[in-house]
């Protein structure tokens, strides 16, 4: 062994340790490096998503009108109340797995599994939750229009809701004039095969600027942030001035390209920071599940120890970790 | 056991019998900070909607005291309470959950410091960037156009 190991001569102290500098072990201590490294790349994005919102400060979407859906609860607003949940969902799965790596300080076998167990229940609640979040991003719910300088025209009226007069938002489900003889989509099979289209937006520029002229009380707001911190409202005549001149594409949910909730970089933003979230979510699952397994066939009884246990529970308290970031830059601030 | 646990919070204001006590301590501790989050992120009071200090005006020495006061000149009250809530949970997670707290302290500076550090850094410089992008884009004489 001596030929091997080098003998420092400063064993017992921090430094020294032999194999085990700083007190912590190999296994434990790249997973630190591993960590410090990855929450580099997770403080980049975000530190990219304030770059880019800071460039749009006037005109950012604001989260609370962007994220207002609750599973079963149709129709209603609600911001926050699901994403508070998904938080206290991560929050919680990271408490069974800190009780996993505790009841493996004990050899205790049945209480690691259960609490492994529990730990893979509540990562797969949060990727479904996350799942749910996308697809009703992507879906959106009011639609809007945007202009040649890509732009977000948004439409809405009035209304007194106890004695206050609020901006009510219309979808454009509801008052556009849809015309015969639209364009069909250029697919393969009906037109040249060697060329396809993406898929055409809902309406016209010319349906929703006719729809808009027949509905008296509807207006049009952009997506410039006022002194109240509310988007601007434009006139009558300024809405109908807007969509006649500037219209170019109708716009309903958001992709990597348009985005009915304002700037397009919003999505952009959202579909990579929580998308690179989830994914780790999603291989902390897979490492739970191998790591559960292992727990069931008594890997780690037979090997005295459930570090391992403790360096997956490691990445999974990062993953939570870096969630209560991304709930903050995203959602509330 | 070899694994020995630090059983106190709040700098020893709030102790616990054993260490799984102490994860159900420090849980109710984060939910009860999450709750304040959300319940704020909801009714937004008007208090906190506006900064309390506009920024100060007249060379050189304003501007430094500009740059020194940020996060009171030119970030909402109610904005920078969440940002110091979302460090407040995160130092839980790290200390509590993660261990953090048991770790020697070479262990602990290695990775808060760097981290720490670097992110600091990382950000003055895109947000600092970001700003003067703004700038340049609503400038009177800005060469940009919104609609064309």
């Amino acid at each position: 062994m001596d030929s091997t190991v080098a003998s420092t001569g400063t064993e017992g102290k921090t430094w020294g340790g032999g194999n085990k500098p700083l007190n912590a072990s190999y296994g434990k201590m790249m997973m630190w490096f591993f960590i410090v490294s990855d929450a580099l790349t997770f403080s980049g994005f975000l530190a990219a998503y304030g770059f880019s919102r800071f460039k749009f400060i006037k005109e950012w979407p604001i989260a609370d009108e962007v994220f207002t859906h609750v599973p079963f609860l149709h129709g209603q607003e609600l911001p926050m109340i699901y994403v508070a949940f998904m938080t206290f969902i991560l929050i919680m799965s990271s408490v069974t797995m800190v009780l996993a790596v505790d009841a493996g300080h004990h050899m205790n076998k049945a209480k690691v599994t259960l609490y492994m167990f529990l730990t893979i229940i509540g990562g797969l609640i949060f990727v479904g939750s996350q799942a749910w979040e996308w697809a009703t991003f992507i879906q959106g719910d009011y639609g809007a229009v945007q202009t040649n300088g890509g732009n977000i025209l948004q439409f809405g009226e009035y209304v007194t809701v106890d004695g206050k007069e609020k901006f009510k938002r219309i979808s454009i489900d509801e008052f556009a004039v849809t015309e015969a003889g639209v364009r069909a989509q250029h697919e393969r099979k009906n037109g040249l095969w060697f060329v396809t289209e993406e898929s055409l937006p809902p309406y016209s520029v010319n349906e929703i600027y006719n729809g808009l002229a027949a509905n008296e009380n509807i207006l049009v707001r952009t997506q410039i942030i006022n002194e109240e911190g509310e988007k601007t409202v434009l006139s009558r005549e300024e809405s109908l001035k807007q969509i006649k001149e500037n219209g170019k594409l109708v716009v309903k949910g958001a992709n990597l390209k348009v985005n009915e909730y304002g700037t397009s970089l919003f999505a952009d933003f959202f579909f990579f920071i929580t998308g690179f979230h989830g994914f780790h979510v999603f291989s902390g699952v897979v490492i739970n599940i191998i790591i559960f397994f292992n727990v069931i066939l008594g890997t780690y009884e037979r090997r005295g120890s459930y570090e391992m246990v403790e360096k997956v529970g490691l990445y999974w308290h990062f993953v939570d970790l870096v969630w209560v970031f991304v709930f903050t830059f995203f959602y509330l601030v | 056991m070899a694994h020995e646990h630090k059983l106190e919070i709040f700098r020893g204001r709030w102790k616990f019998k054993s260490n799984t006590q102490k994860i159900w301590g420090v849980l109710a501790f984060l939910t009860f900070v999450t709750a304040i989050e959300v319940i704020l992120g909801i009714y937004k009071p008007d208090m906190l909607m506006h900064t309390w200090i506009s920024p100060l005006e007249g060379g050189f020495f304003a501007t430094i005291g500009n740059i020194i006061l940020s996060p009171f000149v030119y970030m909402k009250p109610l904005n920078l309470i969440f940002i110091l809530l979302t460090i407040v949970k995160a130092y839980y997670i790290t200390w509590d959950f993660m261990h953090m707290r048991d770790e020697v302290k070479s262990l602990r500076r290695m990775v808060v410091w760097t981290g720490v550090f670097l992110i600091c850094y990382l950000i003055f410089i895109l947000l600092q960037e970001g700003g003067y992008v703004f700038e340049v884009y609503n400038a009177d004489d800005a060469l940009i156009k919104r609609d064309f």
